[in-house]
């Protein structure tokens, strides 16, 4: 058994009488790849602040190379070496790359003038012992966020740090990214420094790690060698659920039954080619490929946003022309974009005036809204989408993302919509919420007769809810999978070709 | 070619370009003596420009300094008549050290309260104001009661010329406090940290307290520095208009914002700079100075203000969107 570089023994943690921790235990071994697993509101942010002196605890003890530490403060914490990059790395995009490097270094040594000389020879020095090469005249605010993470990496190894904590460090990467920030978390291991991974991705988790903390609302669920978890286990601790998913299969019907959305030689030259897509009733068609491959930009055309300079597209036969976004509601095609807080609801408004957002036209009468019918059509989808608050005048910027998501789809289900087009539909949702949605998004479709396309970077979504899955590259479907076909790896490798 | 994507190229092209077309239509725009006096022109907008910069790059907005500006002003030239006192160097000093202090109280509700700068701004600029006007006075002290120590030092000339029909003509050394006071600003901003400290408010204020600055002595510092930027300038010009008006600078706020915009500061916070207010200033004064050759009417040129302000907001809001997609 390695040596401990953190203990934290029987942590609790009390907010105005609410319990964030209970008697949580985490002990963090020299130079180990430690995983925190948990939901959203499980605790792992109340855990991480403590460890990084943003909040004390009310109950136990933290042990630091085996000196008990009283108060644990932010600088304290620092200076024991631990460094924390948040999940939105904390960096100022306006300055470049080499200031947002030299910066804690600067300020540590308490400099008033400005050398840009020592600037950049420490920011020259930072880059050079991560091993990657980034310009340091850039503005951080022009680079790619894998570019924007190794500099946060980077900064955080400039301190001699001996733990980092990574907070959702995979959130924004693609595959790629994924794997090459993978190979410089190992590099940094080799090097003795011991890392937090805190994350709710299964599959990265249990690559990267080597020991693995589970916690559920506040109490640890599981610890252990990550080698004796497998993805059901982790979830299983996570949710507390037995979450048992079935992957959706649906054989794609004959020639005799009429497509719900049929493309034909839909063209945007520069975004996409000559797209051929026909949508059945009942169908969940996946549609993956890299970042810019295209996709989104099909996506905004079959709602109405991107005007396509050629090609057709009918809905139940009929043909439909896609100018603007209210003809493509009228026509009963409904989007859930892929940043729902900034594209798909009004997060100050509450989630009664979110749902009914998309049917003013239908409950109103002469101009008017018919108030008494709004109530009863929001309680109704609240009710039906099983979205939990304690009210439809709730402001929707205070739900869960889990919740917020199913207003979004609670409002297209009342336009009548037959065509939903889901981009990304579980982003920065935990795994239970996540499961819940992708049943709900099942049933729709098995009751309501829906057609659904489903655009997403989340391989295992793709593969456990769509029938069929699409391949898209560089503008064009490239290749097209069905039933049993389908798996996880086949698509991933499949992406991974696609550079 | 790093150089033709840097702002400050933009604008001083735009700039060049604008003087050409102006010297078209009025030849007499290159003659010196029109250069020299928009020169003297720019002395006061730009001070308070510069001022007003370092405020748009921690992301705030200032309306206040034109009321901190008369106040100070006010006050110093009432005081030099009630001492009789005949200098220059303390007069100046204590308007400065009054700009702080109302600077100070900007600082205070912005940094305490957590308050939109605008709001804050607003309210202690018609405070300051009101209390000059109600309870100090609303009399002009003209030429014969302004001290003439004060006039004396704003009739200082660098190169002093004669026309051909014997007139005399200059350019004043107050030219040069602008421009002193313009690489003083810029030094600061550049080369320690307190300036770096500006830019890290306004790129990101989560950020600047996670690395560690002092976010409540960066924003004392912006506001005071602003407010000390304003009083001498604000003094300064008494001197150089001859004139005490506690009524002064209505409406300059909208001139000066329009000019630092011009120069490329971001209306978002994080992105600005010295050269390019300067650049800013002078478009503008001349802009305006051409309007007035041509006899346009001020209330025109009001219109002429209020659209530079929404083009160069536009423009750069703009650029920085697209920095940021």
């Amino acid at each position: 058994m390695s040596e401990a570089f953190i203990e934290l023994r029987h942590i609790g943690k009390q907010f105005l009488g609410l319990r964030a921790l209970d008697d949580v235990s985490l002990t963090i071994n020299k130079g180990e790849i430690h995983c925190l697993a948990g939901e959203n509101g499980s605790g792992k942010s109340t855990l991480i602040k403590i460890i990084s002196g943003v909040y004390q605890p009310t109950e136990g003890e933290i042990i630091i190379e085996g000196e008990k530490v009283e108060n644990l403060s932010p600088i304290e914490s620092v200076n024991r070496a631990i460094q924390v990059i948040y999940q939105d790395f904390s960096l100022f995009g306006n300055l470049t790359v080499a200031e947002n490097l030299a910066l804690n270094t600067e300020l540590r040594a308490k400099t008033k003038i400005v050398s840009w000389g020592r600037v950049k020879k420490l920011a020259r020095e930072a880059l050079d012992r991560l091993g990657v090469d980034i310009d340091l005249d850039a503005e951080v605010e022009s680079l790619p966020t894998s570019s924007k993470q190794l500099v946060a990496i980077a900064r955080a190894l400039m301190s001699d740090a001996k733990l980092i904590i990574m907070d959702e460090p995979t959130t924004a990467l693609t595959g790629k990214e994924v794997e090459t920030l993978f190979r410089i978390v190992r590099d940094i291991q080799s090097r003795g420094i011991a890392i937090l991974f805190v994350s709710h991705k299964m599959r990265e988790m249990l690559e990267i790690s080597e020991r693995l903390t589970v916690i559920r609302n506040g109490v640890k669920v599981a610890e252990g060698s990550t080698s004796d978890f497998d993805e059901a286990a982790v979830i299983r601790h996570m949710t507390g659920l037995d979450i048992e998913i079935e992957p959706f299969r649906k054989e794609k019907p004959g020639p005799d039954v009429m497509p719900r959305l049929d493309v034909q030689g839909l063209t945007l030259p520069g975004d996409y080619e000559n797209i051929n897509l026909q949508l059945y009733p009942g169908e969940i068609v996946g549609l993956s490929g890299l970042l810019g491959s295209g996709r989104t930009e099909l996506a905004l055309s079959l709602f109405g946003m991107l005007t396509p300079a050629s090609g057709s597209v009918k809905v139940d036969g009929k043909a439909i022309a896609l100018d603007s976004v209210q003809d493509a509601i009228a026509e009963g095609i409904a989007y859930v974009p892929e940043d729902r807080l900034s594209e798909g609801l009004f997060m100050t408004q509450s989630i009664k005036r979110n749902i009914i957002a998309t049917s003013l036209d239908n409950l109103a009468k002469g101009g008017i809204i018919d108030i008494p019918r709004v109530d009863r059509v929001a309680d109704e989808t609240i009710a039906s989408m099983q979205i939990a608050t304690p009210s439809a005048e709730k402001m929707v910027g205070e739900l869960s993302g889990g919740n917020a998501q199913r207003v979004v789809l609670g409002r297209w289900l009342l336009t009548d919509a037959k065509v939903l087009i889901l981009n990304g539909p579980t982003v920065g949702v935990d795994v239970g919420s996540k499961a819940e949605i992708h049943r709900k998004i099942r049933e729709l479709v098995e009751h309501h007769g829906l057609a659904v396309l489903m655009i997403s970077d989340d391989v295992l979504e793709v593969a456990q809810n769509c029938s069929r899955v699409i391949l898209m590259h560089r503008g064009r479907f490239v290749d097209e999978l069905e039933g049993d076909a389908i798996s996880e790896d086949v698509i991933s490798e499949q992406l991974k070709s696609f550079t | 070619m790093k150089l033709f994507k840097r702002s400050e190229f933009v604008i001083a092209a735009i700039l060049l370009l604008a003087m050409v077309v102006i010297g078209l239509i009025n030849p007499a725009f290159w003659q010196l003596d029109n250069i020299f006096s928009l020169l003297r022109s720019n002395v006061i907008i730009g001070i308070m420009a510069l001022g007003v910069l370092i405020v748009m790059i921690s992301g705030g907005i200032d309306v206040s300094f034109p009321a901190f500006a008369v106040a100070a002003m006010y006050l110093t030239v009432k005081g030099m008549i009630y001492f009789g006192y005949d200098g220059v160097i303390v007069p100046f000093i204590a308007a400065t050290i009054m700009g702080m202090l109302f600077g100070c109280l900007n600082a205070f509700f912005v940094y305490k309260f957590r308050m939109i700068p605008l709001i804050v701004t607003l309210g202690t600029g018609s405070m300051v104001r009101g209390f000059l006007l109600g309870i100090v006075g609303t009399s002009m002290i003209n030429i014969n009661k302004m001290p003439d120590a004060l006039i004396d030092f704003a009739k200082t000339e660098v190169i002093s010329m004669d026309k051909a029909d014997g007139t005399h003509f200059g350019l004043t050394a107050m030219v040069l406090i602008y421009v002193g006071l313009a690489i003083l600003v810029h030094l600061v901003l550049r080369y320690t940290m307190i300036g770096r400290s500006v830019f890290a408010l306004g790129g990101d204020e989560e950020a600047a307290k996670r690395v560690g600055f002092d976010v409540r002595k960066t924003i004392f510092f912006i506001y005071c520095f602003a407010g000390m930027l304003a009083g001498f300038g604000g003094l300064l010009h008494s001197g150089m208009i001859w004139l005490a008006n506690p009524r002064d600078f209505v409406g300059l706020e909208l001139d000066v914002i329009a000019a630092v915009v011009l120069g490329g500061a971001s209306i978002f916070g994080g992105r600005g700079s010295v050269l390019g207010t300067m650049l800013g200033v002078f478009m503008l004064v001349m802009v305006k100075n051409s309007l007035i050759i041509m006899k346009v009417e001020t209330t025109w040129q009001r219109v002429v203000v209020g659209i530079v302000i929404v083009i160069a907001t536009a423009m750069t809001a703009w650029r920085d969107r697209k920095r940021n997609a």
